[in-house]
């Protein structure tokens, strides 16, 4: 058996953006390779963000669920994403979660 | 345990590597002495320098600086001498993964997940109603009483219900306990429950009375979230991000179209409602909420709720940062000193700390922190970060909450959580109410409320009790100074209304369900047909009796003759603070089985046990035998009974009388009830305990170890030989990503 794992999970941080400057390279393109460097930084930030967001409301809970079943049971066929939001709905229904004061 | 797999890279980080990390460099010592200083500054800014004003920043500084010691000092205690996790042994997410309810998810995610469910309406309201004291006692104990008690709590409940398969609370206490402790927390959960669900209702009905902008917006939620729910079932299931965000643009048009609907006249005739129809309104929507299925309505406003949450604090921490406002209120007031005060009645100890409740020490999070968040947790040693460090986070709420309450002006803070009883309700008793106080700085005129009432599109703001609407003036006054100015301060204050209102009605709604839902249980130990979930006539009943039991308490506190929030609310901290000392007694029991080794430790459990035990059982002891009428249900009782029976009219007509006596009947018969289901639990789980001590351990509860297959950083921030680690495991992951990428096709 290998690892067990939820390959359903996307990393944010999965790009490396170390931005250094070779020597010999001029003032203004130095500047313009920082300028880069924000932009990219703010993307990556903005990604990350996305990223979080989308996993906190669960977007990605029919990815995980598709990714156990093909590895747990290659040979039945999952759910469909509908079905599968419906069956969980279900279970909710059956055993409810408190939610805090 | 069975070894772990020698093809595999380790799921630890080595001893070695560990205390090679631990081992103090010049750079570290320095960054810790400096938040030790800075949190040192902000203390004795708070504390000991008494000026005209003390700036919010300081607050948040002592806050801050204080979460980051108590986490790198104090909980690598409790790990290293308490839970002492193994990252060698699979967590259940691992062991049970069914990609459903045993999922191993991100520490990052998780950490949010835990948050939005540990945090409601409690933080926000508590520390609202602690302010009458001054800011210095309520900011002493939300701070302290986190990191000594709260978190404490948390993070180990946390970690023995994963060690247990996300055993809940209950379970675990009728297995440490025996019958009669587990039987006796099982009662007090479900009564529990009952009360946080009534005295919540209370808050948003004295929120939304008289307020047709108020109840236009919050019952426009019902229609967005049925909208919401329809769209992910048939028109693109699983779009939660997409369709919460639809959601909060419909909720923001709901906002700025409640301002408008109350200014017309149909809108006056429709949406002007006083405080019974409103709380007629809950309970009606509390049964309907309950019995309709999931999807249409508790799940879509969970999301909202969630999303709102999240952005909410995020925004109200930023405006503090920015606006810093100057706070005038003193560090301790009048009333912390004679505990006299409107707003709730008793000594400092132990009045306060059952007021301030879930912003330091909540045991409804032990609900939380059992069940659900523990069959998600991917590796044992980010139980710390995220049991831990999610209930900082929830302390860092309630500070925020006390900075927004304390930033008006304190004569209006009076006039807004004064009952009605002693402002008569108007601006002029408000005025006179408030100025006979004797209170510092300068007397409230008519114009500062009437003001302040137009300000927010309020028909006025007196005894407007609850804390909401105060935090609500509180956020509008910080926020329109950030953004917008004064136009913006209805929208605003309406705004934080809403939000509150949203984490009051999702709350009122899953309470009522999981309350249904024991019922369901315990009748069916007699009538098995009841433990059927999908018999209807089994979820109508026993849904219909928690909703009489919630709704009688709700209706008794919103036509209570003395105020209502002020008399019902030290029963809502009660009951909280029972729970958590239940929490901890099972806790402590759990550890003192664990063997000899742990003993010598057990104070890290045993010292908030103590407290919180004598601090509930302390207050219920005054609210059941006290001899002043203001704080004692009894004496009150018979104070009333003397006048009825005396035909003496000075206390009220008849009418009031009897709805007086009747009220703290109810309310001296809970806290008797209330107290002695917990001395009962905490006596059964001493005795445990003691046992155990004799014994040098107990019964392993446990479930059997199995070796982990997978590896994960335990913090926030990978450390360097995480780092290392994850790098070894990145091509074994990628794999099986292109692995499970090619079963697909």
């Amino acid at each position: 058996m290998t690892a067990v794992h939820n390959s359903g999970r996307t990393d944010a941080h999965g790009t490396e953006t170390g931005v250094s400057a070779p020597a010999g390279a001029g003032l203004p393109e130095l500047c313009r390779r920082a300028g880069g460097a924000t932009v990219r930084g703010v993307v990556r930030g903005a990604r990350a963000v996305r990223w979080y967001m989308s996993e906190l409301m669960g977007d990605g809970a029919y990815d995980v669920y598709v990714a156990h079943q093909r590895r747990t049971h290659p040979d039945a066929e999952p759910l469909t994403e509908r079905q599968f939001w419906r069956q969980k709905m279900d279970d909710q229904d059956r055993n409810p979660g408190a939610r805090c004061c | 345990m069975t070894a772990p797999s020698p093809t595999l890279p380790p799921v630890a980080v080595a001893d070695d590597d560990h205390s090679r990390e631990a081992r103090w460099t010049p750079l570290k010592i320095a960054i810790w002495v400096a938040i030790a200083l800075l949190g040192g500054v902000a203390w004795v800014m708070l504390a000991l320098v008494r000026g005209e004003t003390v700036n919010a920043i300081w607050f948040v500084f002592a806050a801050v600086c204080t979460y980051l010691i108590g986490y790198r000092f104090y909980s690598k205690v409790i790990e290293r001498y308490i839970t002492r996790p193994d990252d060698r042994r699979a967590t259940p997410a691992e062991v049970r993964s069914d990609g459903k309810d045993y999922v191993p998810t991100d520490r990052r995610v998780l950490y949010g997940h835990h948050f939005a469910a540990i945090a409601g309406a409690g933080p926000l309201v508590g520390p609202v109603l602690a302010a009458q004291m001054g800011y210095l006692p309520g900011t002493i104990w939300i701070i302290i009483g986190v990191v000594l008690a709260g978190a404490v709590q948390d993070y180990t409940v946390l970690f023995f219900s994963m060690r247990r398969g996300g055993r809940t609370i209950g379970q675990m206490a009728r297995q440490e306990l025996g019958k009669i402790g587990g039987t006796a927390a099982i009662i007090a959960s479900l009564l529990i429950m009952l009360i946080i669900v009534a005295i919540l209702a209370l808050v948003v009905v004295n929120a939304l009375g008289e307020s047709p902008w108020g109840v236009f917006s919050v019952a426009m939620t019902i229609p967005i979230a049925l909208f919401m729910g329809v769209y992910l079932r048939y028109l693109r299931p699983g779009k939660v991000t997409e369709v919460s965000l639809i959601g909060f643009v419909l909720l923001m048009f709901a906002i700025i179209g409640g301002g408008w609907v109350a200014g017309t006249e149909w809108g006056q005739a429709i949406f002007h409602l006083d405080r019974t129809a409103i709380a007629i309104g809950i309970i009606i929507y509390g049964f309907i909420a309950a019995v309709l299925p999931v999807w249409l309505l508790l799940a879509p406003r969970d999301y909202l709720s969630t999303f709102m949450k999240i952005g909410v604090i995020v925004m109200l921490a930023g405006a503090i940062v920015i606006v810093m406002p100057e706070i005038s209120v003193p560090a301790v007031t009048i009333f912390g000193e004679n505990g006299l005060g409107p707003v709730f009645a008793g000594p400092m100890f132990p009045f306060l700390f059952v007021t301030i409740a879930c912003g330091a020490l909540s045991g409804f999070h032990a609900l939380i922190a059992s069940g659900t968040t523990p069959k998600l947790v991917e590796k044992e040693r980010q139980t710390r970060f995220i049991g831990y460090g999610g209930m900082l986070m929830e302390s860092f709420v309630a500070i925020m909450a006390l900075v927004a309450a304390i930033s008006i002006d304190q004569g209006i803070y009076f006039a807004m959580n004064a009952p009605a009883a002693a402002t008569g309700g108007t601006v002029e008793g408000a005025v006179a109410f408030v100025n006979s106080l004797g209170l510092t700085g300068s007397p409230l005129t008519p114009d500062m409320l009437t003001g302040t009432a137009a300000n927010v599109g309020e028909e006025s703001i007196v005894s407007r009790t609850g804390g909401a609407p105060t935090l609500a003036l509180g956020l509008a006054h910080i926020m329109q100074q950030a953004l917008g100015g004064q136009a913006l301060m209805a929208f605003w204050y309406h705004f934080a209304i809403m939000f509150e209102a949203l984490f009051i009605l999702t709350a009122v709604d899953a309470g009522t369900r999981v309350a249904r839902f024991m019922l369901q249980d315990s009748i069916g130990a007699w009538f098995p047909k009841f433990r059927d979930v999908s018999w209807r006539p089994g979820v109508w009943i026993c849904t219909a009796i928690m909703v009489a039991g919630w709704g009688t308490i709700l209706i008794l506190g919103v036509t209570d003759p003395l105020g209502g929030i002020n008399t019902f609310f030290p029963l809502f901290g009660i009951a909280n603070q029972l729970l958590a000392a239940i929490a901890l007694a099972v806790v402590m029991a759990i550890v003192a089985k664990r063997g000899r080794s742990y003993v010598k430790w057990l104070w890290i459990v045993a010292a908030p046990l103590a407290f919180t035990a004598v601090v509930t059982i302390t207050a219920s002891l005054y609210k059941i035998f006290s001899p002043v009428p203001a704080i004692g249900y009894w004496a009150n009782h018979f104070k009333y009974r003397a006048a009825l029976d005396a035909g003496d009219d000075t206390l009220g007509t008849p009418e009031v009388i009897g709805a007086v006596m009747r009220n703290t009947a109810v309310q001296g018969t809970l806290s008797i009830v209330f107290v002695t289901l917990a001395i009962v639990v905490i006596l059964a789980a001493v005795i445990v305990t003691i046992r155990a001590i004799r014994a040098g351990g107990g019964e392993n509860t446990e479930d059997e170890a199995v070796a982990s297959r997978r590896f994960a950083p335990a913090g926030f921030l990978p450390t360097r030989a995480e780092r290392a680690l994850e790098k070894e495991w990145e091509p074994i992951l990628a794999d099986e990503r292109r692995e499970t990428a090619r079963r697909g096709h």
